[in-house]
Parts: C-alpha cells; structure tokens; sequence
C-alpha cells in the first residue's frame, strides 16, 4: 500500500479577480515522479509557491505526510520535508558554493549561536558532520571541484547543479523541481533526465517537477498533471496525456473551422 | 599548506605585538592629544563592527545606532557618576532611585548597558524587521530620533537637554582596545559559523534563504539584537570617554559618521571595517591642518572652519567612485592574500602578470 506524501486538496488562489489556480486537487505517492505541466501563465508556479508556503492559499488544504502544513512558512514547511528549486536560479550568489550548501544544512542545526560562536565540542561536532554531508553532495553533484568558487561564477548548467544539491542538502521528502532544464540543450537535459532519476533512488525521494521540455516530462514521470487557466484539464500516465484531446487544444488552440 | 599557516600565524602574532608595542609607546609618551585619537580609533571600531553586523553581514539597512548608542551612554554615565556628583548634576530635578544612591564598576555597566540596548531592540524588531529596504532605514531612524527626544525630555532620569558631566574616564586606553579586541573576536568567530553564513544568505537572497528553512524573522532578530548590544557597548565607552554626554551627541549624524567608516571598510568585512576605523578616525584629525590658517604663496587664508570636512567629503566620494564596495569588500584580510601577491611571478617586461 502506497502512501500519499503530498496532497492538495481544493486548493484555490486568488489574487484580487485573478484566480490564478481554480480548486486544485492532486496527491503525489511516495518515491513517484509526478510533472505539473501546462501552458504559460496556467498557475503551476502558483500551486508550487502553495505547496512550499510563499503563498497562503485563499482556499483549500495542503498536507505532507497527512500533516496540514497550510498557511504554514516557508521555512517551517522546509524543516518538515519539502525542499524546492527556483525557475530563475536563486543561488547566494557572493558566496562560495560550499558555502551554499553548508547553509542548507543549517536547519538540522541544534548548536545555538552563543555555542556556535564559541566553538564549544558540540558544535564543532555537528560542523564537522555537515561538511562530510556537503562534501558527498557535492561529489554526487559533480561540484566538488568547484567548492571554492563562488556560485555566480559557475556555468549556467552548474548553477542548476546546485540548486538542486542546495535542495537535497536540507535533507527533504519531497523535492519541487521548478523547471530545471529550462535554457538546456537536448544532451544537457538528457543527463538531467539520468539524474533526476538517479536522485529518486539514491535519496528515495518523491519529487514534483514543473518542465516545458516534453522529451523529459514524458520520459521521466510516473503520472502528469495539466492546468490551464488556473484549472485542472488533465491528468494521467504519459501515454494518456499525450492522446488527450482537451490538453492537446489547451497546448496547440482550437482548430478554427475554414469560413 | 601547513607551513603558510604557521607562517600567517606568526605574521599576525608579529602585527599584533606591533600594535600592542605602538599602544605601549602613546601611552608613555604622555602625548594625551595623540592618546585621545588612538583611544577614539578603537571606539569607532566597536561601533563599526555593531552597524557592520546588521547592514553588511545581514543586509538589513538600519539607521539606529545612534539611539542604541545613548542607551549605553546614559546607562554607562548614570551608574558610574559617583553619587555626591550626581546631586550637584541634578538640579533641575533629582535623580530618581535607585539610581541616586547607585554606582557600579565600569565594565559591568558597559555590559547593562548594551543588554538594555539589546532589550529594546526586541522591542522595536517586532514590528519593524517585517519591513525591508528604506522602510526598515525609516523605522529605525524614526526609532533613533524618539529615543533622543525622551532623553532631552525625561529630567529626573537623563537631566534633560543640560546632559549629563563628571563621568569618570575610565575608558583608558586598554579598556578600548580589550573591549574592542574582545568584540572582534567574538563576532568574527560568529560570522564565520553556521550562523554567520545563514546571515550572509539572508543578505543575498530572503527568499532562497527562506526556502532553505532559515527562519528570516529569528536570525534578523538575532542580528538585530547582537548589533544594539554592541553599539550600546560602545555609546557606554564613548560616554566614559567624553566625560560629558547630551542628546545632541546622538542625533542623526553620529550613525551617519559610523555608516561612513563601515561603507567605507566594506560592508561585510570585519577587517574592513577596523582598517576604516582608524583611517577616519586619524584622518579627520589629521586634515584639521586645513581649518587653520594656510599660507600657501600664492593663498593665504586665516582659517576656514569647517575646510576639512569638505576635502573629507571629497575624499569620501572618491573611495565610493572607485572603490564602490568600500576598500575591503566582503573579503578579509588575509596574509596568504598579500604573501601571493608578494610572490606572484614578473612577467615579460618587468611585468606583474595578473593572476
């Protein structure tokens, strides 16, 4: 018997007249690949921000692991499991990239500052463990190279690298994915494809994912969902959205009869 | 690896016996003009580090280190003030007590002083570390202004607009430098922890910091407290350091003059800051030449006041035009820094190659 690890039900945003996603309902089971796909504007980066707390819903509830976590911060929801990537990276740009990770692991961190800040065993015990935590991060990611740099200096495809080794750094269940092949190019987002994958089952991870490049929707998801226009059109295996009549309309336009 | 640093170790050993041997050397020379100069340089940086803490490390734009600063002034100048002095001061009306009859060691109301401070910016955190940018600069200015006016207004606590004189000077020189090397310590060792680098991320980036579970109200608040804790530290010294204290000492412009040194230091950089706070410190002095007379052959004046703080001005603006992050950066100074660019090979033509 599966567990459901997300579930959204009859969420709903508005924001003034706009209703940017109409009662949302949707659960992702555990270790499921799960893409959220739709055209632009159709409300998916509105229901991620729901889901990692950026944004209250007007209405409805999010839970994690049966547990309501709506309304709840966006750290708070960080610290029980969810984790999340960004569609225009958000590195901590000035730092170094092991840097970056190391903060991610602050969270898990139990020292308070005045033990942090003189250096009592405790803390320099749990610093030492969150860089052998950093340090097989980064070499899974293929970072550890790079450590010292700082994470604006890297190559775009690196930077999307560690994002997602930011991520997995806060040690989640559930890991949002906000377009991570946008601006690759078809081999870049065939080793994103291997990887996504290898991170389910290195990690054991349920992931969410929001992508516009199909190749990599179809061939990686478990299940799909499709919005447009706020609503719910659509949802099912690959082969059953890629047969859907209402999300090929929604993708390609009514065909218009010839006058 | 380990032998660059034994050789940093012993470099930065070699400065510091420098530094203590040069406070040595001021202080036997009996010179009390240069004393006072090199005694004020390590005020200054401990209130450099207090504002560099929440505007270079954290990011948050804040304007109150003047209030928190006559915080720890009054609370230092009324619990050192020795008592029969007091009633001489309070004539207007009396002292209230305990505080009449009250006198504590110094060092003890340099800490009070900045746990008060630190208490009230609990206070004014709650509400106003939900703002960001110029809203937070406007709240905490704001805040600094109402603190002013309490002092000038509340009699028999303050003295009011007379302020308050005959505060001892204990603020010798090894009380600046110990409260001053204490200070650097501590928070350089607090930057560069777990919780430093979530500061550091708050400053970049709220959003992504948030979404790596970093609560951003407790680390501001956090930031925010520990920075009017030192900055009370530091009015507290200032006060025992000028004898006399009023509100007007902590207008406006007293944070603008701190701002200055840590703009100027590099926001985010703890030597930065240090490396500022002596060189405004001594410059400002140093450049007084200028409101004197000057005979310069073909100019002669008979002293304009105020002459240096316009070339200060200038010079100010320069740093900012060509070093925009101030000299230091974000970075530290660091010997390996300075040892590789010692080492760094000459290219063709007697060349430095760049690195």
């Amino acid at each position: 018997m599966r567990q459901k690890v997300l579930e959204i039900s009859h969420a709903t945003m508005q924001f003034g007249g706009l209703v940017a996603v109409n009662d949302l309902t949707m659960y992702i089971d555990t270790q499921e690949i799960v893409a959220l796909i739709g055209p632009n504007g159709a409300g998916k980066t509105t229901a991620f921000n729901m889901v990692t707390g950026v944004y209250r819903p007007t209405s409805g509830f999010i839970f994690l692991n049966k547990r309501d976590i709506t309304g709840m911060r966006p750290d708070q929801i960080t610290r029980l499991g969810i984790a999340r990537t960004f569609q225009n990276i958000r590195l901590f740009r000035a730092l170094s990239v092991m840097d970056n990770v190391l903060i991610a692991r602050h969270l898990r961190l139990k020292s308070s500052w005045p033990g942090a800040m003189l250096r009592l065993p405790f803390y320099r015990h749990e610093e030492r463990l969150m860089r052998e935590h950093a340090e097989e991060l980064l070499k899974y990611m293929g970072l550890w190279e790079v450590r010292g740099e700082k994470a604006a200096s890297l190559p775009y495809g690196m930077q999307r690298k560690l994002e997602m080794a930011r991520a997995l750094a806060t040690e989640p269940v559930l890991l949002l994915l906000d377009e991570p092949a946008a601006g690759m190019n078809p081999a870049e987002s065939d080793e994103l494809t291997a990887l996504i994958g290898d991170i389910r089952k290195t990690f054991k991870l349920t992931i969410l994912l929001i992508e516009h490049h199909m190749d990599l929707v179809m061939d990686i998801s478990d299940r799909i969902y499709v919005l447009d226009y706020g609503n719910l059109i659509a949802q099912g295996s690959p082969a059953e959205i890629q047969s859907n009549d209402v999300v090929i309309q929604a993708y390609l336009g009514v065909q218009e009869d010839d006058a | 690896m380990k032998q660059k640093k034994i050789v940093s170790l012993g470099l930065s050993i070699l400065l510091l016996a420098l530094l203590a041997a040069g406070l040595l050397a001021v202080e036997g020379s009996g010179n009390n003009y240069m004393l006072r100069i090199v005694r004020l340089c390590a005020i200054n940086i401990v209130l450099a580090l207090s504002m560099n803490l929440i505007n270079g490390f954290t990011g948050l734009f804040s304007l109150g280190q003047a209030g928190f600063m006559a915080i720890g002034a009054y609370t230092t100048a009324l619990l050192t003030i020795p008592v029969a002095k007091k009633q001489m001061i309070f004539m207007i009306a009396p002292l209230i007590p305990p505080l009449d009859t009250l006198t504590l060691p110094f060092g003890v109301t340099l800490l009070i002083g900045g746990l008060i401070a630190a208490a009230l910016a609990f206070l004014v955190g709650l509400p106003c570390l939900r703002l960001r940018g110029d809203y937070l600069a406007i709240a905490t200015l704001g805040f600094s202004e109402i603190i002013r006016v309490l002092i000038t207004n509340a009699q028999s606590l303050t003295n009011g607009a007379q302020g308050l004189k005959s505060i001892p000077g204990n603020a010798t020189l090894w009380w600046c430098y110990g409260v001053a090397a204490v200070l650097l310590l501590l928070m350089g060792l607090l930057v560069s922890s777990s919780y430093g680098r979530a500061l550091k991320a708050v400053r970049e980036d709220e959003i992504a910091a948030e979404a790596m579970g970093i609560s951003l109200f407790k680390h501001k608040m956090l930031a925010f407290m520990l920075s009017a804790f030192i900055a009370g530290v530091g009015g507290g010294l200032l006060a025992a350091y000028n004898g006399t204290i009023g509100p007007d000492m902590f207008r406006v412009t007293q944070t603008y003059n701190v701002l200055m040194i840590v703009v100027m230091g590099g926001m985010g950089s703890i030597t930065g800051s240090v490396l500022a706070a002596f060189l405004v410190t001594v410059g400002q002095e140093w450049l007084r030449v200028l409101d004197g007379p000057m005979d310069l052959g073909f100019f002669q004046t008979s002293g304009i006041a105020g002459l240096r703080m316009v070339v200060f001005s200038g010079l100010l603006l320069v740093v900012i035009l060509f070093f925009r992050n101030g000299l230091m950066g974000t970075r530290e100074f660091s010997w390996s820094a300075i040892l590789g660019r010692l080492k760094r090979p000459v290219g063709p033509g007697g060349r430095v190659t760049k690195p």
